[in-house]
């Protein structure tokens, strides 16, 4: 059993409990309770004041994470989020799976949530706000089931709500009965447009989140955490939100980092770079998983933070008509794996650089630089790291010479003559002749 | 013969004597002619370890495998050098129709390392070649190697030095590379399917075995503007 846990927030000089925990709840402790009776009945109750602003950030990070299923995400401070769903049914097969993901994603995230569907918006925060789990998909039912509401629901100042109960409006549908002249003398124009929007007379403009470019998500973990396997189920529901932040903004990240929180230990940094931006979920977490595993803990973690400061638009390569190539989306993969365990330098792409100094006309380079056109000459496969010395007498040359002759601005100057050479032993080898002091080098072998 | 025992003659897991063995899985065209015809499947094997025994480097090794190399790139396939011992020079691979985008280098620390690496590689799907150029081989390694090479679709391709040639191997696929004066000579040391005497004689071309590439079928002249799209 988790130890009984309540929330408790300032009204005056007095305290009183604004949620609890089931353990606090089977204890006796009820919301609206004053703190100091609470404590007397659970006397090992941990008492957490209330943390508006880490309120918001959770609420921020649950619309990055609905950001996974559409692009119109928008904030109904402070515990409710719109989410229109109309255009992206087809996309999540329906409605009834798209409702069951999403609860499922929100079960895993920790949260408990009303989740309530109508034809407008207001519609659909009222019902979420009455608790009654339903989908209204038929503008022409609305008025039915809005009506059995009660007015308290409504975005109304207490004195408008109190004065609407005394004239034995109780529920919407009563309200809606009266007559919109005398109503709008009575308590001005708000009540009624408010009415008016959530039946759908009056159009609502509502601002869709857009989550800021660079991510940072604290999550303090419920326990000490050892394990990496734990680490990683922790960080996953972090990833998520940076998911669905990443399609909202249409865009990827090539590099994250996993701070690790110890107590009176400096902290761990964890770092997951990728060979292109990505927001693919499964490759973030492929890797993050292989990066844990050969990262030592110093020690327990109660705290874990994930950074992504550099968010970069993506453009999603259009699909080839004739030739997939998911192929080439897991040489990346591969690329990355290697580079977890032999290091960034170890791992690399080559290019052609437009250098005529045959030893600067290549260069490691990243996955997809552009890499310029090579030119026409002829040029061995292999080239030596460093020119080695050899004997004129052994070579037999066979093409040439072609006059490399440049650098002098940078120190590293090249004069030579370059020449296509079989060697004694059958190999064929590309030699040069340094035209200052006449000596012969092998530079490359046409292997 | 009866046209039913031929038609059991024909199950890819019947073998006769007196003919290559049928490949198992898909090969790639070497591009010489003269050498598909004696490779089992008419080309490399994927899905398979070769080796190749060297008597020295600079002889043509990287040109008798350019052609397949270029037709991976082709296939817009990534491939991976594991510890090569020089350069791969750019220009020239490139020059040689091979895509630099999806050829991974990796320069392991240790021998160990490397091992690792071709075994990933090999094994990832990702690589429709790996070569690498590996010290220190076991039973062990080999056949790590191999099943990666199965699971992975992958032709392997390792290089050694000619000394190996008495060693045994859990290569499919076993060359030993010889420079004449009339081109290079392979020697199959084993293949799937008899044995074979005499070496293979290839002329490189002079020009680091780039093809001239084939001009488009004029009747199917929609296809390069397609292509040009494809790779953006």
């Amino acid at each position: 059993m988790p130890e009984p846990v309540a929330v408790i927030e300032r009204h005056g000089n007095r305290s009183r409990v604004k949620a609890c925990n089931e353990a606090a709840d089977a204890g006796g402790v009820r919301v609206g309770m004053p703190v100091s009776a609470a404590q007397a009945l659970l006397t090992n109750l941990v008492v957490r004041s209330r943390d508006m602003a880490a309120e918001q950030e959770s609420l921020e990070g649950l619309a990055s994470w609905a950001g996974n299923y559409t692009p119109a995400v928008s904030l109904q401070p402070p515990d409710g989020l719109l989410i229109e769903i109309g255009s992206c049914l087809r996309l999540h097969r329906g409605f009834k799976n798209l409702i069951a993901q999403m609860r499922h994603g929100l079960n895993e995230m920790g949260y408990s949530a009303s989740l309530a569907c109508a034809t407008t918006p207001h519609a659909a925060w009222l019902l979420a706000l009455a608790g009654q789990e339903v989908a209204i998909r038929d503008p022409a039912k609305l008025e039915t089931v809005l009506g059995e509401l009660s007015v308290r629901l409504l975005d109304q100042s207490q004195d408008t709500l109190a004065s609407l109960e005394m004239l034995g409006a109780h529920t919407l549908g009563e309200c809606l009965s009266f007559p919109r002249a005398g109503m709008a003398r009575r308590f001005g124009q708000s009540l009624l447009d408010e009415m008016d929007r959530a039946l759908g007379r009056l159009p609502e403009a509502r601002e869709f989140f857009l989550p800021p470019p660079s991510f940072t998500r604290r999550l303090e973990l419920p326990s000490l955490v050892n394990e990496s396997e734990a680490l990683l189920f922790a960080s996953r529901l972090l990833l998520l939100e940076l998911e669905g932040c990443l399609n909202l903004r249409q865009a990827g990240v090539q590099e994250f980092e996993l701070v690790c929180h110890h107590e009176d230990m400096p902290e761990t940094v964890v770092k997951v770079g990728f060979a292109q931006p990505t927001r693919a979920l499964e490759r973030m977490l492929l890797l993050l998983r292989e990066t844990l595993g050969r990262t030592r803990l110093c020690a327990p973690v109660h705290t874990i933070v994930l950074n992504a400061s550099r968010i970069q638009e993506i453009e999603l390569a259009n699909l080839d008509l004739f030739q997939d190539n998911a192929e080439a989306g897991d040489g990346n993969l591969l690329l990355e794996r290697l580079r977890i365990r032999l290091g960034k330098e170890a791992v690399f792409n080559i290019a052609p650089a437009a250098d005529h100094r045959p030893e600067l006309a290549w260069r490691p380079c990243e996955a997809g630089d552009e890499s310029k056109p090579a030119g026409k000459q002829q040029r061995p496969l292999w080239l030596l790291p460093k020119p080695m010395p050899c004997r004129k007498e052994r070579l037999e040359l066979q093409s040439g010479p072609e006059r490399i002759e440049s650098g002098w601005w940078d120190g590293m100057d090249v004069v030579r003559d370059y020449y296509v050479a079989q060697g004694r032993n059958g190999s064929r080898l590309w030699v040069f002749r340094e035209r200052s002091s006449g000596a012969w080098f092998v530079h490359g072998l046409f292997a | 013969m009866n046209a039913s025992l031929d038609l059991v003659l024909q199950h890819p897991g019947i073998w006769r004597g007196d003919q290559l063995a049928q490949a198992t899985g898909e090969t790639l065209s070497t591009g010489f002619a003269e050498l598909d015809e004696q490779l089992p499947g008419g080309g490399w094997a994927r899905g398979a370890l070769t080796e190749i025994l060297l008597e020295r480097e600079g002889i043509g090794e990287l040109r008798l495998l350019l052609p397949a190399l270029a037709s991976v790139s082709k296939q817009s396939e990534w491939q991976a050098w594991v510890s090569p011992p020089h350069v791969p020079y750019a220009p020239a691979l490139s020059g040689a129709g091979v895509n630099l985008k999806q050829l991974l280098v990796a320069r392991p620390q240790t021998p160990a390392d490397a091992w690792w690496t071709t075994e990933q590689a090999l094994r990832s799907g990702a690589c429709s070649a790996v070569l690498a150029w590996l010290s220190a081989p076991d039973e062990k390694r080999m056949r790590r190697l191999q099943l990666g090479a199965e699971t992975g679709h992958a032709w392997g391709v390792l290089f050694r030095s000619a000394n190996a040639a008495q060693e045994r191997s859990t290569a499919s696929l076993r060359l030993r590379l010889e420079a004449t004066s009339n081109g290079l000579a392979v020697h199959i040391l084993k293949r799937r399917g008899g044995q074979v005497n005499k070496p293979v004689l290839l002329s490189l071309h002079q020009n680091n075995g780039v093809r001239q590439a084939r001009p488009p079928a004029p009747s199917l002249s929609v296809v390069p503007t397609l292509r040009a799209v494809s790779r953006n």
